[in-house]
């Protein structure tokens, strides 16, 4: 951990605790946002990063599957060369 | 994701916006499809499939710029060439799980350039971090729907 003592006031971790509630999905938010269940909003995060993490694993290994069935020449590509142009 | 103008003043902040970051990470993220695509016909499903994940992480690291420790901590393991990982499971034999595990340590270890961060930095970048990659995972969904159309 850092050395560096920032004077963070109880307020804008309570400010910065609460933004990262509003960000996780409805049915990871629990009741309550109290200091008291800060540590299961922690918990909550980690889950959902890792889950997360997997989902880009897994739509990487759809898309290569995916991308196999394409040539140069195939619709497919032309999606994605349109979806470049301006 | 919001662009609240930082109180720490970041020198970069002003000229991102909502828009720009989205269409930055879209458009490298499809280029980089398409260069694989042209260029992985005689590869592996599994190595494509580990070329398209390094295209992901990148996109969101090189949207974020150089304004977030996360995105730089990415974008110095991508140039580097290391295997990108994240831990998936704390592995139970080595740390038996405690009532009061500390998360915030947990969490570190799944932000890029966690470790370096304290508490409150450690909240800020959580945030931008999964802002970034909700929007990658819907970009993702999006191209895949694109194409299996």
């Amino acid at each position: 951990m850092s050395g560096r003592s920032s004077a963070i006031t109880d307020e804008e971790i309570n400010e910065l605790v609460s933004k990262l509630q509003s960000l996780l999905p409805e049915s990871r938010r629990r009741r309550s946002a109290g200091r008291a269940s800060a540590s299961k909003l922690l918990k909550e995060t980690c889950s959902y990063i890792k889950s997360l993490h997997r989902e880009v694993e897994d739509l990487s290994d759809r898309l290569s599957d995916l991308m196999a069935t394409m040539d140069s020449n195939s619709p497919q590509a032309e999606i994605i060369r349109s979806l470049l142009r301006p | 994701m919001e662009s609240k103008s930082s109180t720490t003043g970041n020198r970069d902040n002003p000229n991102r916006n909502l828009h720009g970051s989205k269409t930055m990470m879209a458009s490298h993220f499809l280029r980089a499809l398409f260069r694989i695509q042209q260029t992985s016909t005689s590869s592996s499903s599994a190595g494509r499939s580990r070329r398209i994940r390094r295209a992901a992480y990148a996109s969101m690291a090189y949207s974020a710029g150089t304004r977030r420790a996360w995105s730089r901590a990415l974008l110095r393991k991508l140039r580097s060439r290391a295997r990108l990982r994240f831990p998936r499971r704390l592995s139970r034999a080595a740390t038996p799980q405690r009532r009061d595990m500390d998360q915030a340590q947990v969490l570190r270890k799944l932000v890029p350039g966690g470790p370096s961060m304290d508490d409150c930095k450690l909240l800020e970048e959580t945030a931008d971090y999964i802002r970034f990659l909700t929007t990658q995972v819907r970009l993702m969904q999006t191209v895949m729907d694109s194409i299996s159309s």
